[in-house]
């Protein structure tokens, strides 16, 4: 060891290791200058760079407005009316570490912010995090508040808010977003399936003009007449809940839909709470007699019934241990179309049971009945059907028993069987060209106008006498379901549809309306069937809705509405034929 | 006019300091006080401070610290080691106080007696270390070397324990440089560049915040919105240059300037930027490379080797400082705490400033060539040979 640094002490003496050489240090003083002028000339060239450049660099605050920037397209109405855009806000944030006094703070932005809580903000500027939001998207008047507070460490940044200028009007077809703008909800989240999100984490700077606005198939004022009667109702009947919908059944398109109770989507979070689900396209329910139109076109359909026909209702239908009652039993032979006025659950068991379990449910099936639809909103909801069809299912199935469809879904076969047996699923976007939408071939053009003549008749005569607006051609079917409470059918409890074609010859729209568990009036002899409710709301949105949808009442009936059952030379019923005064 | 034969200590002072670089240092001063102007408005309101409170404070140390300028600057060889040896031995005592009983600010124990000692020991540090380097070079008999190795341990431990890595970064590179310019054997240079380059490397593994700093910096300067305040300041700095543009928007027309939380301390460079232009910034750099390059070029010229070592070290100490301040605002560093000497607001660092200027300009007064003034103090020519 001492030899290495003895060698080594020796080989410094030799070399002048350890020596200072004063001669050498001018070249090295001045080289010391030279790089000192060096670096001043690079740190002046960047000087002018800087001082030349045009665009400001990007600095912490743009680049978390890029962040935050992520517009949306604008949603529009049918008729180009706004149902949700962008508005710019603004959004403050905190760097802790820069705030001189944390506790006056939070005083002076817990006032100037009513919304904000002064001890989660403590919290946060507590936390171990750099930057924090204090609240975001207030109103340019929050700002300015918080602005003259004059606090250091406190920043704002300008950032989109989606806003509802409607309310609640459609929110259930418009859904809703969250804070960071990404949709959580009905064509919000659909918009973001489509690409949008995927396009906002390609990088790539959207601006708010360059994205094309979606044009709904709503129509705003049908939406709000639609929502505002179904509350009407909510008042009156006191019902758990509502829906509602208006379709064109020529194209698919829902004019209108609301679902009681609903929410504003300006406060998103109400979007997801269970009660205010959308009842007409995520809830199932026993549709009743709704399905008894599906089964009386399967019959005539079927070729083993026409509209002469006469259907066994002497005796009430059992099977088994069950027992199928009428709920206005007649007691007799009834025509076809007395099936569907007197709504007759044996006369629907007898046509379904003519057809075979096998028949009916590839029926069900051709209608949409059995699977799930799936439209344009992201939330949908499967069909509850029987494991094992017995003849039994077939039985009570026919009267819209022991099946549970969402309602859209059968509005879509109610649809298919008026204009002219077309199935095609409902649409919540405007239909640039009507004659795209052909939908699959259902039922015969000659079946559907038997169904619109029972519907007709149905109007007139029967449980749908409330929805016969004068003026209007109208053909209806109601539906009261018992709900069952603790497996058994609660007759105290009902669920009450009902559906119109308007104008029933050429029908251009339905109009479908729905109670859960209505309250009966004592006005009306405590009934709470469908006719004194669900029709009457109706009844009150055909007359409302359709001026507001360029249609006019009609002066006269419309010559010759059933043009191949007349030429067939059966006796139509000259109070279906005339317009109700 | 003071006249040649006027053997006042005034009119010594006149002909022999340096004028060129006293104007300098003056004209630096003075724009010190004009950009605290412009700078420190915005960081008064903040603070609920009258509006020209730190131009006020900034004109108030101005007084001390040209009274300071002039005294050091008087003194000659001998007075100037002495007193850069007296003002070492008080700063270090005192920063060794500051630990036990000073005040923490921001994480760090740097004031006591409302004074920063670190500041004051820069100055005298470097004096000394050329001092001990110059008689290194007399002959292997003085301990001069070792005394050299030992300052820069006693110097950067206290500093390291308050702790300030940027003051111990700047007094271990000027350390290095001024080994550099004693004219070691490369093998040395080599050496401790070796250990400079180990040292950053093990700082930016070890020390988060320093592997912070120096991965924003590598990052290309936009911050993400989790990226931390710290790149704030440097992309708002980078914002005032380019708002300003080449001519500036105005003395008070700063926008950019309200959201620099530092504005009048380590980011007033932005400041001019924004509201004179970057032609001005260019102005004070080139006070600034002028004032290096005209104390190197004396120091080189210099015979006398205390006198080239202690300008040459107090010209890179200045140097480094401004250097680093500047190219940290333009964004050509990654951010580390610096003020620009003289430009940037704060009492110590003004006359710690004051008297490092002082010893410069005493060090590089013009004097009788081989003179005999002070004992043992030959020039190299007469520098014993063995």
């Amino acid at each position: 060891m001492t030899d290495i640094l003895a060698r080594f002490a020796a080989f410094a003496r030799r070399s002048g290791l350890a020596r200072m050489r004063p001669e050498r240090s001018t070249g090295r003083v001045m080289a010391v200058s030279v790089a000192f002028l060096g670096v001043f000339a690079l740190i002046d060239a960047r000087l002018l760079q800087l001082g030349l450049r045009k665009e400001p660099p990007p600095t912490f605050k743009s680049s978390i407005e890029d962040t935050l920037a992520k517009p949306r397209p604008d949603i529009l109405d049918r008729e180009g009316r706004v149902l949700a855009t962008d508005v710019m806000s603004w959004s403050i944030f905190a760097e802790p570490k820069r705030l001189v006094d944390k506790d006056e703070a939070v005083d002076q932005l817990a006032t100037a912010l009513p919304g904000v809580d002064s001890a989660a903000l403590r919290r946060k500027f507590d936390g171990k995090k750099g930057f924090v939001w204090v609240a975001r998207k207030v109103t340019e008047k929050e700002r300015a508040e918080v602005f003259h507070l004059g606090l250091p460490g406190i920043g704002f940044v300008r950032e989109p808010k989606r806003v509802y200028p409607n309310g609640p009007i459609g929110a259930h077809v418009i859904g809703a977003v969250n804070t960071d703008n990404v949709g959580i909800a009905g064509l919000e989240e659909y918009i973001d399936r489509q690409g949008l999100a995927t396009l906002r984490d390609s990088g790539i700077k959207i601006r708010q003009a360059d994205l094309k606005p979606l044009v709904t198939s709503l129509d705003l004022r049908a939406t709000q007449a639609l929502r505002d009667e179904l509350e009407w109702g909510m008042r009156t009947f006191s019902p758990k809940a509502a829906g509602g919908a208006i379709v064109d059944v020529n194209t698919g398109e829902v004019l209108a839909m609301a679902s009681l109770p609903d929410f504003d989507p300006n406060v998103p979070a109400d979007a997801l709470k269970k009660d205010n689900i959308d009842r007409i396209a995520v809830g199932t329910y026993e549709m009743g007699s709704t399905f008894k139109a599906m089964t009386l076109a399967m019959g005539l359909e079927s070729g083993k019934f026409t509209l002469r026909s006469m259907v066994d209702a002497r005796h009430s239908l059992r099977y088994g241990r069950f027992t199928i009652h009428d709920f206005e039993a007649q007691h007799r032979m009834l025509s076809y179309p007395e099936v569907f006025t007197f709504s007759s659950n044996i006369g629907a068991a007898h046509i379904a049971l003519a057809a075979g379990v096998d028949a009916h449910q590839a029926f069900l099936r051709k209608m949409g009945q059995l699977t799930r639809l799936r439209t344009e909103l992201p939330e949908s909801a499967s069909p509850i059907v029987p494991k094992h069809w017995s003849d039994l299912n077939t039985i009570t199935i026919a009267f819209g028993q022991g099946i549970n469809v969402t309602p859209l879904q059968a509005l879509m076969a109610v649809c298919s069987i008026v204009n002219g047996g077309r199935i095609m699923p409902p649409t919540f976007l405007k239909v640039a060209d009507p004659a795209t939408r052909t939908g699959t071939r259902v039922i015969s053009e000659a079946t559907s106008e038997d169904m619109r003549y029972l519907m007709r008749m149905n109007a007139v005569k029967g449980s749908a006498r409330k929805a016969n607006i004068p003026g209007y051609f109208v053909g209806g079917k109601t539906g009261t379901a018992d709900k069952i409470v603790h497996g058994h059918y609660d007759h105290s409890k009902v669920f009450t549809t009902f559906m119109a074609a308007v104008p029933v010859d050429k029908p251009k729209y339905l109009f479908f309306v729905m109670y859960d568990q209505p309250q009966a009036l004592k006005k009306d002899g405590g009934f709470h069937t469908s006719a004194y409710n669900s029709g009457r709301v109706a009844g009150r949105l055909i007359r409302r809705v359709l001026p507001l949808l360029g249609e006019p009442p009609l002066d006269a009936a419309p010559a010759d509405p059933f043009p191949r059952i007349a030429a067939s030379g059966y006796p139509l019923d000259p109070l279906a034929l005339a317009l109700t005064k | 006019m003071i006249s040649r034969t006027d053997r006042s200590l005034a009119s010594e002072w006149w002909w022999t300091v340096d004028r060129w670089l006293v104007g300098a240092v003056l004209l630096l001063m003075v724009t010190g006080l004009v950009v605290s102007l412009a700078a420190s408005p915005p960081v008064a309101a903040r603070l609920h401070l009258s509006t020209f409170h730190f131009v006020h404070r900034q004109a108030l140390y101005l007084v001390p610290a040209a009274i300071a300028l002039i005294a050091t600057s008087t003194l000659d060889m001998r007075q100037t080691r002495r007193a850069a040896l007296g003002l070492y031995v008080v700063s270090l005592l005192l920063i060794v106080l500051a630990l036990k009983f000073g005040v923490e600010v921001k994480g760090s124990r740097r004031w006591i007696f409302g004074v920063q000692p670190s500041e004051f020991l820069k100055p005298a540090f470097v004096v000394l270390v050329a001092w001990a380097f110059s008689e290194g070079g007399k002959g292997r008999d003085r301990p001069g070397a070792w005394i050299a190795f030992a300052l820069l341990p006693v110097t950067i431990v206290p500093l390291l324990m308050q702790p300030d890595f940027g003051q111990t970064m700047l007094l271990s590179i000027v350390w290095a440089a001024l080994f550099f310019m004693a004219g070691l054997h490369w093998l040395w240079v080599a050496g401790i560049g070796g250990v400079g380059g180990v040292g950053v490397m093990a700082a930016y593994k070890l020390s988060p915040h320093v592997h912070e700093r120096i991965s924003q910096f590598l990052g290309g300067g936009a911050a993400t919105a989790n990226g931390g305040a710290a790149s704030f300041q440097v992309d708002t700095a980078l914002a005032s240059f380019v708002s300003g543009g080449l001519f500036g928007r105005g003395p008070g027309e700063g926008i950019v300037k309200r959201s620099l939380p530092d504005s009048h301390t380590d980011f007033a460079f932005a400041v001019v930027g924004e509201e004179f232009g970057v032609v001005a910034c260019m102005a004070i750099a080139a006070v600034f490379a002028f004032v290096v390059v005209r104390g190197l070029f004396l120091a080189s010229r210099d015979d006398d080797p205390f006198a080239r070592f202690a300008a040459a070290g107090l010209l890179t100490l200045f140097g480094l400082q401004s250097v680093i301040n500047m190219a940290v605002d333009v964004h050509l560093m990654p951010a580390k705490g610096m003020t620009l000497p003289f430009i940037s607001y704060g009492g110590s660092s003004l006359i710690s400033l004051a008297i490092e200027m002082g010893f410069l300009i005493a060090v590089t007064r013009r004097r009788p060539r081989a003179s005999l003034s002070s004992v043992g103090e030959a020039p190299f020519a007469a520098a014993p040979a063995e």
